[in-house]
């Protein structure tokens, strides 16, 4: 301690260090903000015509119709079911294999490289563009949405997968490697009981989002309760509409309480 | 009989961790590897059996040259060749049964080992084995239930259940409290006697290896620099091995220690087995 000063003071180190740069950044970003901000054509008018369709559309949440198209709701929702659970299962038996092989730790650079490149074009699409090329190749309807489903569910569940291989804990693996085990018992006693609790945890997840872009993928045709929706705001029927995003809501609730309560058991 | 000649390892961050390590070790023989962090000592042990490839030299095992094998020979060569980690590196998830079965996946086939059927003679040897380890009450426990002193029993189990002719083990109580350090230690030099196994003990304990194991080798920036019985431990020696420290307090302090301890837990002399026995016992019954 020096006589001299009796109290130092201390002052958290800037993220940015140079003064100018700090304060510069700073104005840009307000400056862009504003700009951005009177840059949108706003139609005023038609907003405020839109306020009372907006209205309606509340109001026939307290009052959704779930019988009038009780048909084609529950054809809808039953086939955005079955979308959801073949693409999650078919999405993850394939998701498993390529995740082995996009773990550095266990596969050599050329299958590495084979299995991330495919993993990067799985992920690099958005469902939506997918299911756009899928409906022009197959037609419209469910299978279309399966096959997109399944191909970003194989990004997903690999992607994620080949990370949790990739953090194992090392002293685990070496045990069993130098009890003489070959490569697939080394997976089974090493690898997957380490991995296990995250594939189920990601693969419950997937289900839950694979059924909400279900209900996404008919808005393009390819199939699922989207196309119910669609054609419910297509004739103005808010009340049916309303019906069918409050069961889309209770599914996904219900999803969401069953995943987090799996997901709980099997750490 | 297992040789180390000239064995040599660089890592492609081009550090030589073991520079022509030349090393003999008789059956039944335990031989404590003693040395400062990043002497070479858990790099010597995993070139035995090739989880770590050493660059140069040879390890041989009673005739077979390790270092030449292809995989699947490797993998034959590995069964003969226990090894038991610091952190016990049981597989979490996975039962203290299937922990100690996993010695054998050497020897059974893929779908067998799968479905979990294995030989009943390879379930009778580990019962047998949990038995004599003290844990054959808790079979289907996950091995993350234990406690460390047990998870590394269990980690014996494994290796023995090999049915090795060579331990390798690194550092088996460091993580360990003193008292269970000694039990480890004591449990290891017993089975290495009963069974004629030739034995590397990597340990950082100095004190400890001298009173459990019969030859110490000092290892010190990849080179051998000290080989012979525990009682030619000086202080002049641990200092050319650990570098300069006031080593007499260690050493003198140390023994002393370790009569006191002894004399309390009732236990005379680590041959009496009966009481290792009953104190093994009392440790696993102890939460």
């Amino acid at each position: 301690m020096s006589t001299a000063s009796p109290s130092r003071t201390w002052k958290r180190p800037p993220l940015i260090k140079d003064t100018k740069l700090r304060y510069g950044l700073l104005l840009f970003v307000i400056v862009y903000f504003i700009a951005a901000f009177f840059s949108y054509e706003v139609n005023w008018a038609r907003v405020y015509e839109g306020l009372d369709r907006g209205w309606e559309f509340i109001k026939a949440f307290s009052n959704p119709d779930f019988v009038t198209r009780w048909k084609d709701i529950s054809a809808g929702i039953w086939e955005s079911i079955v979308i959801t659970v073949t693409s999650t299962v078919v999405g993850i038996i394939l998701a498993i294999p390529i995740a082995l092989g996009a773990a550095s730790n266990l596969a050599p650079k050329p299958v590495y490289l084979f299995c991330r490149g495919i993993i990067a074009v799985a992920r690099a699409l958005h469902e939506i563009i997918v299911a756009i090329l899928m409906v022009a190749i197959f037609g419209f309807g469910p299978l279309a949405g399966f096959i997109t489903l399944a191909f970003s569910t194989i990004g997903f569940i690999a992607k994620l997968l080949a990370e949790d291989i990739e953090n194992i804990s090392k002293p685990q693996a070496e045990a069993v490697k130098s009890t003489g085990s070959g490569w697939w018992q080394w997976i089974n006693y090493a690898i997957q009981p380490q991995v296990m609790p995250r594939l189920i945890g990601l693969s419950i997840y997937r289900v839950d989002i694979n059924f909400r872009s279900s209900s996404i993928l008919g808005l393009v045709g390819a199939g699922g309760v989207g196309a119910t929706l669609n054609t419910a705001f297509d004739r103005y029927e808010f009340d049916t509409a309303a019906a069918i995003i409050i069961m889309i809501i209770a599914i996904v609730l219900v999803l969401e309480y069953v995943s987090s309560f799996i997901r709980a058991k099997v750490q | 009989m297992l040789q180390l000649q000239n064995l040599g390892k660089s890592y492609k961050t081009g550090d030589d961790a073991l520079k022509g390590v030349n090393l003999e070790i008789p059956d039944g023989q335990i031989v404590g590897l003693i040395g400062p962090s990043g002497a070479g000592k858990s790099t010597l042990i995993r070139c035995v059996n090739r989880l770590v490839e050493p660059t140069t030299g040879k390890v041989i095992l009673n005739d077979v040259d390790v270092t030449t094998l292809s995989a699947g020979g490797l993998r034959k060569e590995r069964r003969k060749m226990g090894m038991i980690f610091q952190e016990y590196a049981l597989v979490d998830r996975l039962t203290i049964m299937e922990n100690v079965l996993s010695g054998r996946l050497g020897y059974v086939g893929f779908w067998k080992s799968f479905l979990r059927k294995y030989p009943q003679s390879d379930v009778d040897e580990a019962f047998r084995l949990l038995e004599r380890v003290g844990l054959d009450h808790m079979v289907d426990k996950r091995a993350d239930e234990l406690s460390g002193g047990q998870k590394q029993r269990v980690g014996i189990a494994r290796a023995l259940i090999q049915d090795p002719e060579v331990l390798l083990i690194d550092e088996p109580t460091a993580s360990l409290d003193p008292k269970t350090s000694r039990q480890i230690m004591r449990l290891i030099a017993e089975l290495c006697k009963e069974r004629n196994l030739s034995t590397i003990v990597n340990i950082h304990d100095v004190a400890l290896a001298q009173m459990y194991v019969e030859r110490i080798v000092g290892l010190q920036l990849g080179e051998i620099v000290f080989d012979g019985p525990p009682e030619g431990l000086t202080p002049d020696v641990l200092t050319q091995i650990y570098g300069e420290e006031d080593w007499e307090a260690t050493i003198d302090e140390v023994s002393d220690d370790i009569d006191d301890d002894i004399n309390e837990d009732g236990i005379d002399s680590a041959k009496n087995t009966d009481k290792v026995a009953k104190d093994i016992t009392e440790a696993v019954s102890a939460p």
